[in-house]
């Protein structure tokens, strides 16, 4: 089905991409006109306005523009202006490819700030690499990679998914798993992460099922029943889900109109935050669960302050705050850091310089960007609650390192990144002490 | 062997009674229980979340009936605790909200009304999963002697998956006293799964067997399994054969019983998505099927209706219940309008050229989708349920069919076949044929072939309006939602045979049902890439569909 549709975007969309295309660069005359009156640093804003992910990606762009426009009212940086450079990658992943090198040959940014989906991410990797950009990544994903071009401010499978398992066996004392995901790259690699960690644990191959379903999948009631009819079985069980984006929403009404109550089957999500619950009728989810580094409810004066900016910069009472946009928040605050502490926005001295910068999280600790351009974060596991917000039933003790490179997959065992001299490698094998220069 | 049983059970039983009432001589006076009450209430909101079970249990041995509100409003996240009390003695009230975060307070323990609050002013008290778990056990050891049988038959069920000491005391107890069969039934089952667990006696356990039979519980077909099971050398850890013999032949035949119903479930899924692809089909049935317009904009028609839905709820807050009966005759016109427009607009000017109104209208499905994402936020939307559209339909422990759906299937077959009523009944039913048939004879005698276009065009439009309202039960409504479904209502209309309504109804429901009997072996995604396959393969051999139209007009 998905093929059709392509087929017919590419007959049709030529005329209809001219005249976005006309729109695009008056709009960016107007934009770049304004520009001219004073030296600027340019931020590139690559997350998608249109098409399937915009539901998400939109709400990270917002959050930059007000990062922008915060720093600029602080007097910019370097004594300079910032400005924010947006373009539409329309939830097209080779478009997200096209866009980027557009950012960086013809806009000419310093950074950007962008990709939400880790197939998005892989196809600017090549381009970002190539031209020697700077990519922030404010979503949590899959791991196994490490780019010197791309600092990672989500969360790697060990600051979510492993302390959610672990939560789960230790506290509901879970003995049978069922993964369901999207049929996409993220949830194939962190399940399979999650079936070695699992059966590591001693948990038995028959007590894990595992189950993808395609994008967008609105049918969902077989898959709850088998889900209910795997848990009755004696053993408590639990579900996992990496099921990605608008899917949830009739994942999670069907679980309710079957009675899939959280005190037989918790379901722990890890694409689901305050956002994606606004959109959806909590009462009969309550009690499911959430792994994030991050949730609006959390009580302290930073948050406090950032969801008071956030609601009136983006005029609507009701808006809520989720964990990648506080990725984006780190991410922002890093680089401003680093650029002050580099004094220049060179890609290479920005880079090493921030290795090592910490800056305050919102959940009133500290975050360290690591020299695997991965962060250090603590993992908090909440609970849904009627009002869309989750309360926080569990806490990692102090703040957790990302992991580029799972422990528990075969084939990244014993690699590292690190991008300090003389390693300097993001895909050094600690065996053979060789770096084999791909990242990814 | 009934009769021994029942005896066995009578010996048990006045026991039971016994150690009862010894308890209650040596029950402390009131007011001690009282404070004992509030202080361990108080403690509820100090202490770490894993401290908390032990004080609930306590509360449950010391409190009895008086904590059941309590415990009910902490299960449904009710209970709160004043801020101002903070630093002194904290007493958890039950809040009832009065919408704008104002709040009616009740106090916990003597349900005395205690004014209102602002959400600011309150504090909720903490629990989690196991808490609520545990919550859920003891309130059905609370409630075990309730006057409401339904209140009792959940207890019961609730105990099912805990029975220890404790409760097959109270179950013993309560026993005596029920009269409802279901229940009783019920009783006997945990009754007997307990002395199935725990007696020594062989024929004791043969006998409790007995009530366990017909019964589709899975905690009865998992005891069953574990008295077949095999040890890791291979050997049946259960040493009684007369007994595993038993089991292993009950166990047969409840697998019967739940392959006959697990059929009947897939068959129900089946019917359902079809019913959904049905429903998104039927309109594109007119205006594809029966007009030759290919529409690539139908699936934001849906999303219009969607929304419309959306919009009528906004209008009406408090009578969420009916909301969406309004929707349906609202989506209705709305899509009908824009169709209207869309085809007096764009489409008439395109007519016999088919390429250029697909292209057209893909641009009109764009601009709506944007003009959506402007107008309403890229954001998804919230629509509710109504209460009688949640839950489902339980007919037997394995069985329960899910309300939303349920409605959704006979809905979809009540517009089919008002639409079936318009098409042979009606005077534009009439001209909608002649002009489909033959334009220019049409209008030789006097149709205004312009007229009965925009018309069908509205008429279908509408249809796909009302599917919307449908689907915004059942999926997000966003500005995406119409994409989704654009591919599987040209699907339907193509396969079942383009001008046919009944090769829609057929088409619809089997491609529903050959896609739920796949899934379970497959997985969704093969199952899809299957019946696409399938469809490809199908058109190759018959282009014109299940049904194909015939005479004279279609061969031309």
């Amino acid at each position: 089905m998905k093929l059709k549709a392509a087929v017919l975007r590419t007959v049709s969309s030529r005329p209809i991409r001219a005249v976005l295309k006309t729109g695009l660069v008056t709009a960016s005359c107007l934009l770049s006109s304004m520009a001219m009156a004073a030296d600027t640093i340019k931020v590139g804003v690559l997350h998608s306005l249109s098409g399937t992910m915009a539901i998400s990606e939109t709400t990270l762009k917002d959050t930059v523009l007000m990062m922008i426009e915060q720093q600029n009212k602080k007097g910019g940086l370097l004594g300079k202006k910032l400005e924010a450079v947006v373009v539409d990658p329309a939830s097209n992943w080779p478009l997200f490819a096209e866009k980027t090198r557009e950012l960086l040959s013809q806009k000419e940014v310093d950074v950007i700030f962008g990709c939400w989906t880790s197939v998005s991410r892989k196809s600017v990797l090549p381009v970002i690499e190539e031209l020697n950009g700077l990519l922030f990544y404010p979503v949590q994903y899959e791991g196994e990679e490490s780019s010197k071009n791309v600092f990672y401010t989500g969360a790697a499978p060990n600051q979510q998914a492993i302390p959610a398992v672990d939560y789960l066996m230790q506290e509901s004392e879970i003995e049978r798993w069922v993964l369901a995901g999207t049929d996409y790259v993220y949830p194939r690699t962190t399940n399979k992460i999650l079936e070695a960690y699992l059966l590591h644990k001693g948990v038995a191959k028959q007590d894990i099922m595992i189950n993808y379903t395609p994008f967008g999948h609105s049918d969902w009631q077989s898959i709850v029943s088998d889900i209910k009819k795997f848990g009755a079985q004696g053993k408590k069980t639990a579900v996992v889900s990496t099921i990605n984006g608008d899917a949830n929403v009739p994942f999670y009404k069907e679980l309710g109109n079957q009675g899939v109550s959280s005190e037989d089957i918790p379901v722990i999500a890890f694409s689901v935050g305050e956002e994606e619950l606004s959109g959806l009728d909590t009462k009969p989810l309550v009690g499911h669960l959430a792994a994030w580094n991050y949730f609006q409810s959390v009580d302290n004066d930073e948050n406090e302050a950032f969801i008071k900016q956030w609601k009136k910069f983006i005029k609507d009472r009701k808006r809520v705050t989720n964990d990648p946009m506080e990725a984006t928040y780190i991410g922002f605050n890093m680089w401003v850091k680093a650029v002050e502490k580099a004094g220049t926005t060179d890609v290479d001295t920005v880079e090493q310089a921030m290795i090592g910068i910490t800056t305050p999280n919102l959940t009133g600790g500290t975050a360290v960007m690591n020299r695997n351009h991965h962060l250090s974060k603590p993992v908090l596991i909440g609970e849904i609650q009627a009002d869309g917000q989750f309360e926080v039933v569990s806490e990692t003790d102090g703040v957790v390192p990302g992991d580029a490179w799972s422990d528990y997959l075969p084939g990244s065992k014993d690699i590292v990144a690190d991008w300090v001299e003389p390693i300097r490698c993001g895909n050094f094998n600690a065996e053979t002490a060789k770096c084999s220069g791909q990242n990814f | 062997m009934k009769y021994f049983l029942h005896l066995t059970l009578f010996f048990i039983l006045s026991l039971a009674i016994q150690t009862v009432q010894a308890e209650d001589s040596i029950n402390a006076d009131d007011q001690d229980q009282m404070t004992q009450i509030i202080h361990l209430a108080d403690q509820l909101s100090r202490v770490r979340l894993k401290k908390i079970q032990p004080i609930l249990s306590q509360l449950e041995i010391t409190g009895a009936d008086i904590v059941q509100p309590m415990f009910e409003a902490m299960r449904a996240g009710n209970l709160y605790y004043l801020k101002a009390d903070k630093n002194s003695q904290r007493r958890p009230v039950i809040v009832e909200s009065l919408g704008d975060s104002n709040y009616q307070l009740k106090d916990a323990i003597t349900l005395d009304k205690k004014g209102q609050a602002t959400k600011k002013q309150l504090k909720k008290i903490r629990s989690n999963n196991k808490i609520r778990g545990f919550l859920r056990d003891a309130i059905a050891r609370l409630t075990l002697s309730s006057e409401n049988p339904e209140v009792r038959e959940a207890a019961v069920k609730n105990m099912l998956a805990s029975i220890d000491e404790k409760t097959i005391d109270l179950l013993l107890k309560a026993r005596l006293q029920e009269q409802d069969d279901d229940i009783l039934e019920l009783m006997d089952v945990a009754i007997a799964l307990h002395t199935l667990r725990t007696s020594e006696d062989a024929g004791q356990r043969l006998a409790a067997l007995e009530p366990l039979e017909q019964s589709l519980l899975p905690v009865v077909r998992n005891s069953l399994n574990q008295l077949v099971a095999v040890d890791a050398a291979g050997k049946y850890i259960e040493a009684d054969d007369t007994l595993r013999v038993r089991a292993s032949e009950m166990l047969k035949d409840i697998q019967q019983q739940l392959d006959f119903y697990g059929f009947i479930e897939t068959l129900f899924f089946g019917l359902s998505l079809g019913s959904v692809l049905l429903l998104v089909a039927t309109g594109l049935s007119i205006t594809f099927g029966v007009m030759g317009v290919i529409n690539m904009a139908h699936g934001e028609l849906i999303m219009l209706g969607a929304y419309t839905t959306y919009v009528v709820q906004l209008m009406m807050p408090n009578y969420i219940e009916y909301s969406i009966l309004v929707a349906i005759p609202a989506a209705f016109v709305v899509s009908g309008l824009v169709g209207i427009a869309i085809e007096r607009g764009v489409i008439r000017f395109l007519q016999g050229r088919p390429l250029e109104t697909l292209l057209a209208t893909f641009g009109i499905s764009l601009v709506l989708q944007q003009a959506v994402r402007s107008m309403f936020s890229p954001l998804n939307r919230q629509v509710a349920s109504p209460e009688w559209m949640s839950g489902s339909l339980e007919i037997n422990a394995v069985l329960s069919i899910t309300y939303n759906r349920l409605y959704i299937l006979i809905f979809a077959l009540l517009v089919f076949f008002a639409l079936q009523l318009i098409m042979k009944k009606t005077p534009l039913g009439l001209y909608v044929r002649a002009v489909s048939q033959n334009r220019d004879m049409a209008k030789a005698i006097g149709i205004r072939s312009g007229w009965v276009d925009a018309m069908t065009f509205g008429l279908g439009s509408g249809i796909a309006g009302v599917a919307g309202v449908a689907l915004s039960q059942l999926t997000n409504v966003g500005p995406n939602l119409g994409q989704a479904y654009i591919i599987d209502s040209f699907m339907v209309v193509v396969f079942g045979g383009v001008g046919n309504l009944w090769g829609t109804l057929v088409g619809g429901m089997s491609l529903g049902l050959v896609n739920k009997f796949l899934e379970p072996a497959l997985g969704a995604v093969l199952a899809n890439i299957l019946v696409l396959v399938f469809i490809i393969l199908f058109i190759q051999k018959r282009p014109r569909g299940l049904f194909p139209q015939k005479g004279r007009v279609a061969d031309s």
